[in-house]
């Protein structure tokens, strides 16, 4: 790994029976760089996350994160990144405080700090009012600023974040994104995140790479991408031109099932 | 899972002796004061909720109060001169442990239909702390049941050991059962995934486990095949140690012995919680 990055992948795939879920991905992501994957139903950007977050194994191909490799040094993986998965992860059944509290241990952070450490985190998130209220009276907001006060405490260098603002009205969206924003300038913390909005992917991501069939069809900056159709494309437009071929996405009963699942749940 | 933890640590060709060790010990650390900190969150839902253990405590409460009754009155068990009561209160304990555990399980299916699995399993926690808190903490559920039956059995005069040493190996047993089944039933729910599924395969399981085991009746009544079941059936060890603990006055009939029944239960437990920590990283796949 090249000082520069701090996500490397090389041809990662992975297969599931005879679909290539994930096909040859490479990409390398900058500390402090902000990366969106988009594409449509099936693309395949969960499946990179799984693999990048050790759930999941590659069938070939290599990946580090933090310089560590994802399937031999998974431990070391672990402690260095930090995950919000799509459904929801909060534990409702426990304060916002409990909720920061056990990651607190998982992680690590030193008794002395871990007090301190989760004040930060929920002033940090504007949850301060809420720690000790159990999470399911949280509002959908709430719950996803309180999932990223837990997978960010221990500092991580790279945050995933799996469609994170689905199912969050836009206000919630917006307030989301300006917390992200904020982790981000202070730790340069690496965010690669999956979206299906795109005006959100154009606004925030230094880079976005568009998937389909499990494949990067094209990686660019978002106003790189915009200029290299026209002047008068939108974001859209490029969207379109490089996933229209895809057919209506196969086997996402599952994949729509849990969205529509956290949406509902946050909703 | 303790493997993989060493891969955290620099690779000292010049001490290696001295560099494992350490990274033993560390990983040992790391694996108690993570089982820990799952057990305690556990707890803290339990706290946050406790409806749930007085819906259970009603299971019990029938099987003392009215087979219980009905089977003193009827003299069809040979106790060896013990009341068929006091000679079923830890039968019924160590039953109703084995029915609030054999389904704890379900609660990690729910959390992965959420999420929350997935975010633990790219935690560094070792697995086996991630199944053993879990295990743990199906213990402590399990401890209030403990309460209840025994407070139960003392309503009616039966008349057990109430002294610190008493009580002291029953949190032992009961903690100990429980982790065995919470476990047995984290493996269920990682090989059939859904609620549904694992429902039927829990209640499918609670009723061979109870009555193959020595909870209501000695062993020596049951027909040789069932005998030889019962020595493979955890329970029989867990009732045979509740027993052993409470009724002093059975101490002689003892069937294993409280060692035995220590070194099975917490071989089991071993075993199973290996076994459900290779299983569940695939739930979140």
């Amino acid at each position: 790994m090249s000082p520069a990055t701090v996500v490397e992948t090389r041809d990662l795939t992975r297969r599931f029976g005879d679909i290539r879920a994930v096909d040859a991905f490479t990409l390398s992501i900058a500390p402090g760089e902000v990366v969106g994957l988009v594409g449509r139903n099936g693309a395949g950007k969960t499946t990179v996350i799984k693999m990048l977050t050790t759930l999941l194994a590659p069938t070939s191909g290599s990946a580090t994160v933090g310089g560590f490799d994802i399937v031999r040094q998974a431990a070391s993986v672990r402690r260095v990144i930090g995950y919000v998965p799509q459904a929801l992860s909060a534990d409702g059944e426990l304060t916002g405080f409990e909720n920061l509290l056990v990651f607190g241990k998982l992680y690590d952070i030193p008794l002395a700090e871990r007090k301190r450490r989760i004040r930060e985190a929920l002033s940090g998130m504007e949850l301060e009012d809420a720690g000790n209220r159990l999470v399911k009276t949280y509002s959908g907001g709430m719950i996803r600023r309180l999932e990223i006060a837990q997978s960010t405490m221990h500092r991580p260098q790279v945050l995933f974040l799996d469609e994170p603002t689905v199912g969050l009205d836009p206000v919630a969206r917006l307030a989301l994104w300006d917390q992200v924003d904020r982790l981000r300038s202070t730790f340069s913390t690496a965010i690669l995140l999956t979206t299906h909005y795109l005006e959100e992917a154009e606004r925030i991501c230094d880079r976005v790479a568009i998937m389909s069939h499990g494949r990067i069809v094209v990686v660019g900056s978002p106003a790189n991408l915009i200029a290299g159709l026209g002047i008068e494309a939108t974001f859209e437009d490029v969207f379109e031109r490089y996933t229209s071929e895809d057919p209506e996405g196969t086997g996402a009963y599952d994949e729509t099932s849990t969205t529509r699942r956290a949406a509902q749940r946050l909703g | 899972m303790r493997l993989r933890q060493l891969d955290a640590q620099p690779s000292g060709l010049d001490r290696p002796r001295a560099s494992a060790a350490a990274a033993v010990l560390r990983s040992l650390t790391a694996f108690v004061s993570k089982t820990l900190a799952i057990a305690d969150m556990e707890v803290r839902k339990l706290r946050h909720d406790p409806t749930e253990l007085a819906t259970r405590a009603i299971q019990p409460a029938l099987w003392l109060l009215i087979f219980g009754q009905v089977m003193s009155r009827a003299h069809a068990i040979d106790t060896a001169g013990t009341p068929y009561l006091d000679f079923l209160t830890p039968g019924i304990l160590a039953q109703s442990v084995l029915f609030i555990a054999i389904f704890n399980g379900i609660s990690i299916i729910w959390e992965r239909d959420l999420g929350i699995v997935h975010k633990f399993l790219a935690s560094p926690t070792p697995r086996a702390a991630l199944v053993m808190g879990k295990a743990l903490g199906g213990g402590v559920r399990a401890l209030v049941q403990a309460v209840v039956v025994m407070a139960l059995g003392l309503a009616m005069g039966v008349t057990v050991r109430y002294d610190a040493a008493a009580i002291g190996g029953l949190i032992v047993f009961v903690v100990l059962g429980a982790a065995v089944f919470s476990s047995f039933s984290l493996i269920i729910a990682c090989l059939v995934k859904t609620r549904e599924r694992f429902m039927g395969v829990g209640q499918l399981l609670t009723m061979p486990l109870f009555f193959a085991s020595n909870a209501i009746y000695p062993t020596a009544m049951m027909p040789h095949a069932l005998q030889v079941i019962s020595r493979l059936n955890p329970l029989t060890y867990q009732v045979d140690a509740l027993r052993i603990i409470l009724l002093p006055q059975f101490s002689a009939r003892q069937q294993f012995g409280l060692p035995m029944d220590f070194m099975v239960l917490s071989g089991a437990l071993v075993v199973l919680v290996a076994i459900s920590a290779r299983l569940y990283p695939h739930i979140a796949q």
